[in-house]
C-alpha cells in the first residue's frame, strides 16, 4: 500500500479521464464529423476531465501525507495514561513517541517496552492502517468523483479551453512564486532558529566575542568545553581564506580574460576558453580532495624545506585551491564586460596612437571597471559561501591569527561540523549553526545585491 | 630615431618625444602581453595538474589484487551431516577453509603469530565469496579447486607499489615476512591484478578492497531523476509565466531580482533550509533521494529559469504574432509554437543545472546523506548516499587504499559531468538557430 502506487493509479485515472472526456465531447457533438459544433477542440474536454480527476485527488493526498503523522501521534498520546507523561520534558515525550512508533514498526527500541507502551504501539499501528485505507478510499473517490463531475458537465457549449487555460495559468503562477517561497523559507528557517539562539547567547557576544568553542559541557567539571560562541575567529578565518583566494583568482582571471578577448588568435581562444571553464564545472568536493591530499602536503614540505612551520591544514592551501576554482568565474564575468565596451572607444584610442596595452589599461579597464568590480564582488560572495574545500582542507581550530600558514576555520566549516554531529535539534550548538547561516546569508545577499546592481547599471550604460 | 638631428641637441618636436618613448612603450606592450599569456597558461596548467593528479592517484583502483589458492571444500567442515541444507552451508566456517588452503600453500609456516599474519593477507570478504560459490553449486563440497581470492588492501597496495618495499620494516605497513610470502606467490604466478568489478558492483564498506561506488551511483541516479522531474516543469513553467504572461510591475520585478539572487546564494544555505523545513517541519525522511532532490531542485531552479527565459527571449516575436493572427489563444501560441522552438535552449540550461546538482555536496551533508549506508538503494525513499558525498567520506578515511578509491570515484564523477556537458554542447550546436 505504498503512496507511490496510489500516485501511479491516480495518474492512470487521469489518462482514463482524458480519454473518456474526449470521447464524451465527440459523442455529445454528434460524431466525429460534427465536432465543429463544439466550443473547443475535443482534446480540451479530455484535459478538462483529466484535471478534474487529478488535481483534487493529488491535493488531498498531499495534505493527508503531510498531516497524517501528526494527527496519529496526537491521538495516541491522548490515550496514554497520564502517569506516563507526567513530569516529562517535551524532548522526553518525543523520545517516548519515537519508541512507540518503533515498537509498532518492529524496529529497535531504546527501552524495555511496558504493557502501556505495547498497547499504545498496537493502537498506533491500527490507526495508521486505518489511515492508509481511508486515504486510498478518499483519494480514489475524489478522482472518480472529479471524473464523473467533468463527464456530467461536458456539453458542446461548455467553454472547455478557457477553463483548462485558466487552470494552467494558475499553475504557472504557483510555479513562479516558488522562487519567492524559497527565499522566504530560507529567511524564516534561519531567522527563527537564530532568534532562539540569540535569546540564549547575546548577539554582542556572538558578533564580537573572540573565543569560539561550541562544545557545551555535559558535566560541570569538564575541561575544554566552555560553550563559548564568539564568532570573530570564524569571520577572520573566512576573510583570510577568501582574501587568499581572491589574490589568486582576480589577477589570473582578469589577465586571462584580457588576453583571451583582446590578444589571443581565434583558434587559441576557441579551445583555451572552454578548457579554462572546465575549472568551473569541477565539483567542489574534488577541489577539496586536491587541496587536502596534494596541495596541503606540498605546501607543508615546501615550508619545512625553508624552515617555516606550516600547519598541515593551512589557510594557504585552502585559499589557493579556492582561488583556482574561482578563476573561470572571474574571467568569464570580466570577459563579458570587456566585450561590452564599444569598439568605438578602442578605435578612438588607437587613432590617437596608443598601443594595445595602453588602450586596455587607460581606456577599456576604466570603462569596464564597474562591471569588473561587480564580477569580483560576486566572486567574493562565492568564496565566502564555499564549503567543501574548506571543510576538507582547512582546520577546525578557531585560531585568531593573521598567519596564512596557520590553520584557521571558517563559517561554513563550523556550520557543517555543528550540524553533522549527533545532537538534539534545540541545543545551543545546532542553533549556533543557524545563526552562522543567517550571517552568511545576509553577507552574501548584500554582496550579491550590490554586485548585480552594479553589473546591471553598467550594462544599461553601453546598450 | 632620426639620425638627421644634430647630436646633443635636445628633441623639440612632439614626434621626437613620442619616438624617444616608443622603445619603452613597445617593451611594455610585450610585457603586458606576456603577463596575459602567462595567466592563461597558468590557468590551463591548473586544469592539467588537477586532472593529472587525480588520474595518477586513481587509475590503479580499476584493478585489484587476487591470490590464487587451492581451496579444498572439506565436507567435514562445511557439511558434517551431509544434508546439503542451505542453512548449514551458509553458516559454515569458511574462514577455516581458507586457513587450510593457506597452510597447504605455505606448509613451512607453523608459528601462531605467523599463521595469523598469513591469514590476514586474504580479504575479510573472501569467506563470503566462498560461501556464495558453495551455495550456488553444492557439488563443490569434497572437491579441491583453484580459486582466485580477493587480497587484503595492504597486499593490494604493496602490489601496486604504493607501499615502498625498500623502506625499513619499522616504517612500512607490510612486514618483511609478508613481503617474502607475496614474492613467493609472485614467483609461482599465484598473485595477479585483475579488473576491479567489486568497485562497480557493491556499496561502500569499511574495508577498502570491498568498497564500491554502486550504492552511491544508484543514489545519485535516483536523486537526479527526481530533481529533474521536480525542477524541469517548475523551471520551465516559471520562465514561461515571467517572460510571456506576467505584467511588468513591482511584484514581477521583485521575483526577477529574487531569482538572480537565489542563483548566487551559497549552496550550504539550501542545506539549512532543507534541514529546517523539509526534515523538521514536513517530516521528509532523512538521507533519502527524496529530500536530497527537493533541496537540489530548489538550488537548480534559478539556473533553469534563467536559461529558459533566455531561450524564450531568443524566439522572435513574429512567431507569436503569426500564431495569434491565425486565431490561437495566448497559451496555445506558447505551447504549440514558442515552447518547441525554445526547448533546445531550455534543455541545455537544464542539463547544466543537473550537472551542478550531480556534483553538489555541501547541502547534502546537512540533510543526513553522510550516513554510512552499505546497501544499494532500491527507491526514492530508501536511505542512501550520493557520489560526491561518498567521495567526501572516503577522502576522510585513513587507509592508503581509500586514496586511490576516492580518486577513482572522482574519475567516474568527472566522466559523468563531462558527458553531460558534452551533451549540452552538442544539443546547442545541433538545434541552435539564429533568427
Amino acid at each position: 500500500m505504498q503512496t507511490s502506487t496510489l500516485l501511479i493509479i491516480v495518474l492512470g485515472l487521469m489518462s482514463l479521464a482524458y480519454y473518456v472526456g474526449r470521447k464524451r465531447a465527440i459523442v455529445s457533438a454528434g460524431g466525429a464529423g460534427r465536432i465543429s459544433t463544439l466550443h473547443s477542440l475535443p482534446t480540451y474536454y479530455g484535459l478538462y476531465a483529466a484535471l478534474w480527476a487529478g488535481i483534487p485527488a493529488i491535493l488531498l493526498m498531499a495534505l493527508w501525507t503531510a498531516f497524517q503523522d501528526e494527527i496519529l501521534v496526537t491521538l495516541v498520546k491522548a490515550e496514554l495514561p497520564g502517569s506516563m507523561l507526567e513530569g516529562l520534558t517535551p524532548g522526553a515525550v518525543g523520545l517516548l513517541v519515537n519508541d512507540i512508533k518503533n515498537l509498532a514498526s518492529g524496529a529497535i527500541v531504546s527501552r524495555v517496552a511496558t504493557p502501556e507502551m505495547q498497547a499504545a504501539a498496537d493502537r498506533f499501528s491500527l490507526f495508521s492502517q486505518i489511515a492508509v485505507w481511508a486515504m486510498w478510499l478518499g483519494v480514489l473517490a475524489f478522482a472518480v468523483g472529479g471524473m464523473a463531475f467533468a463527464w456530467a458537465r461536458t456539453k458542446p457549449q461548455m467553454r472547455a479551453r478557457n477553463r483548462v487555460e485558466s487552470i494552467f495559468m494558475v499553475i504557472l503562477v504557483v510555479f513562479s512564486s516558488i522562487a519567492i517561497l524559497t527565499t522566504l523559507g530560507i529567511v524564516l528557517s534561519v531567522l527563527f532558529e537564530s532568534l532562539r539562539f540569540f535569546q540564549e547567547i547575546s548577539p554582542l557576544d556572538f558578533f564580537f566575542g573572540t573565543l569560539w568553542s561550541p562544545q557545551t559541557a555535559l558535566r560541570a567539571d569538564q575541561v575544554g568545553a566552555t560553550g563559548a560562541f564568539g564568532a570573530v575567529p570564524l569571520f577572520t578565518g573566512t576573510l583570510m581564506v577568501s582574501t587568499i583566494a581572491m589574490l589568486v583568482a582576480v589577477p589570473i582571471g582578469l589577465m586571462s580574460a584580457i588576453y583571451l578577448s583582446e590578444y589571443a588568435p581565434r583558434r587559441v581562444r576557441s579551445w583555451a576558453k572552454p578548457t579554462l571553464e572546465v575549472l568551473a564545472g569541477v565539483p567542489t568536493v574534488v577541489y577539496g580532495f586536491f587541496a587536502a591530499l596534494t596541495v596541503a602536503p606540498f605546501i607543508r614540505e615546501l615550508g619545512m624545506s625553508m624552515g617555516l612551520d606550516v600547519a598541515s591544514e593551512s589557510a594557504l592551501a585552502a585559499g589557493l585551491v579556492m582561488g583556482v576554482m574561482i578563476i573561470p568565474f572571474v574571467s568569464s564575468l570580466s570577459e563579458d564586460v570587456i566585450n561590452a565596451v564599444p569598439q568605438a572607444m578602442r578605435d578612438g584610442s588607437y587613432a590617437l596612437g596608443a598601443t594595445q596595452s595602453e588602450t586596455i589599461r587607460r581606456v577599456i579597464i576604466p570603462a569596464a571597471l564597474p562591471g569588473i568590480v561587480g564580477g569580483v564582488l560576486l566572486a567574493v560572495s562565492r568564496a565566502i559561501g564555499e564549503t567543501m574545500i574548506v571543510v576538507m582542507a582547512a582546520g577546525l581550530a578557531a585560531n585568531l591569527t593573521a598567519n596564512p600558514l596557520d590553520s584557521v576555520t571558517t563559517v561554513t566549516v563550523q556550520i557543517v561540523t555543528l550540524l553533522t554531529g549527533d545532537q538534539e535539534f534545540d541545543s545551543a550548538k545546532t542553533m549556533a549553526a543557524f545563526a552562522l547561516g543567517l550571517t552568511l546569508f545576509a553577507v552574501t545577499l548584500v554582496l550579491n545585491v550590490i554586485a548585480l546592481q552594479i553589473v546591471r547599471k553598467y550594462r544599461e550604460q553601453y546598450e | 630615431m632620426s639620425n638627421s638631428q644634430a647630436a646633443g641637441a635636445p628633441p623639440k618636436r612632439t614626434i621626437d618625444v613620442v619616438n624617444a618613448s616608443l622603445k619603452r612603450r613597445y617593451a611594455r606592450e610585450r610585457r603586458f602581453r606576456l603577463v596575459g599569456l602567462a595567466a592563461v597558461i597558468l590557468g590551463l596548467t591548473f586544469v592539467g595538474l588537477l586532472f593529472a593528479d587525480i588520474i595518477a592517484k586513481g587509475h590503479t583502483a580499476f584493478v585489484q589484487t587476487y591470490i590464487q589458492l587451492p581451496v579444498t571444500f572439506e565436507a567435514q567442515t562445511l557439511d558434517p551431516a551431509g544434508t546439503r541444507d542451505p542453512e548449514t552451508l551458509a553458516g559454515a566456517n569458511y574462514q577455516a577453509v581458507i586457513r587450510d588452503a593457506l597452510r597447504s600453500e605455505f606448509p613451512q609456516v607453523t608459528e601462531r603469530r605467523a599463521t595469523r599474519a598469513l591469514a590476514s593477507m586474504i580479504s575479510v570478504g573472501a569467506p563470503s565469496h566462498l560461501r556464495d560459490m558453495v551455495l550456488a553449486n553444492p557439488d563443490l563440497i569434497g572437491t579441491t579447486r583453484e580459486v582466485w581470492l580477493l587480497a587484503d588492501d595492504d597486499i593490494d597496495m604493496l602490489m601496486k607499489g604504493h607501499i615502498d618495499r625498500n623502506l625499513p620494516e619499522s616504517e612500512r605497513r607490510v612486514k618483511d615476512q609478508t613481503v617474502a610470502w607475496v614474492e613467493q606467490l609472485e614467483s609461482r604466478g599465484r598473485i595477479e591484478k585483475r579488473f576491479n568489478t567489486i568497485f562497480f558492483t557493491t556499496g561502500t564498506s569499511r574495508e577498502p578492497e570491498l568498497a564500491g561506488i554502486a550504492g552511491a551511483l544508484m543514489g545519485s541516479f535516483y536523486t537526479l531523476v527526481l530533481t529533474l522531474l521536480i525542477s524541469f516543469p517548475i523551471g520551465v513553467g516559471a520562465a514561461l509565466y515571467l517572460e510571456e504572461f506576467a505584467p511588468k510591475n513591482r511584484w514581477t520585478d521583485l521575483i526577477e531580482v529574487n531569482i538572480n539572487n537565489l542563483a548566487a546564494v551559497p549552496s550550504i544555505v539550501f542545506g539549512l533550509l532543507g534541514l529546517a523545513v523539509f526534515i523538521s517541519i514536513f517530516g521528509v525522511p532523512r538521507s533519502t533521494p527524496l529530500v536530497a532532490a527537493l533541496v537540489l531542485s530548489l538550488m537548480t531552479l534559478p539556473t533553469i529559469i534563467i536559461a529558459s527565459r533566455a531561450a524564450l527571449k531568443s524566439v522572435p516575436p513574429s512567431i507569436r504574432e503569426a500564431a495569434l493572427g491565425v486565431g490561437a489563444s495566448p497559451l496555445q501560441t506558447q505551447m504549440h509554437h514558442v515552447l518547441p522552438l525554445a526547448m533546445p535552449g531550455m534543455l541545455t540550461g537544464t542539463i547544466i543545472g543537473m550537472a551542478q546538482a550531480l556534483g553538489e555536496t555541501a547541502p547534502l551533508l546537512m540533510i543526513g546523506m553522510i550516513a554510512f549506508i552499505v546497501d544499494i538503494p532500491s527507491g526514492f525513499t530508501s536511505p542512501t548516499t550520493v557520489l560526491p558525498v561518498q567521495i567526501f567520506l572516503w577522502a576522510d578515511s585513513p587507509e592508503r587504499a581509500f586514496v586511490e578509491r576516492t580518486s577513482a570515484a572522482i574519475m567516474v564523477l568527472l566522466a559523468f559531468l563531462i558527458l553531460m556537458n558534452l551533451g549540452a554542447v552538442l544539443l546547442r550546436r545541433r538545434f541552435e538557430r539564429r533568427w
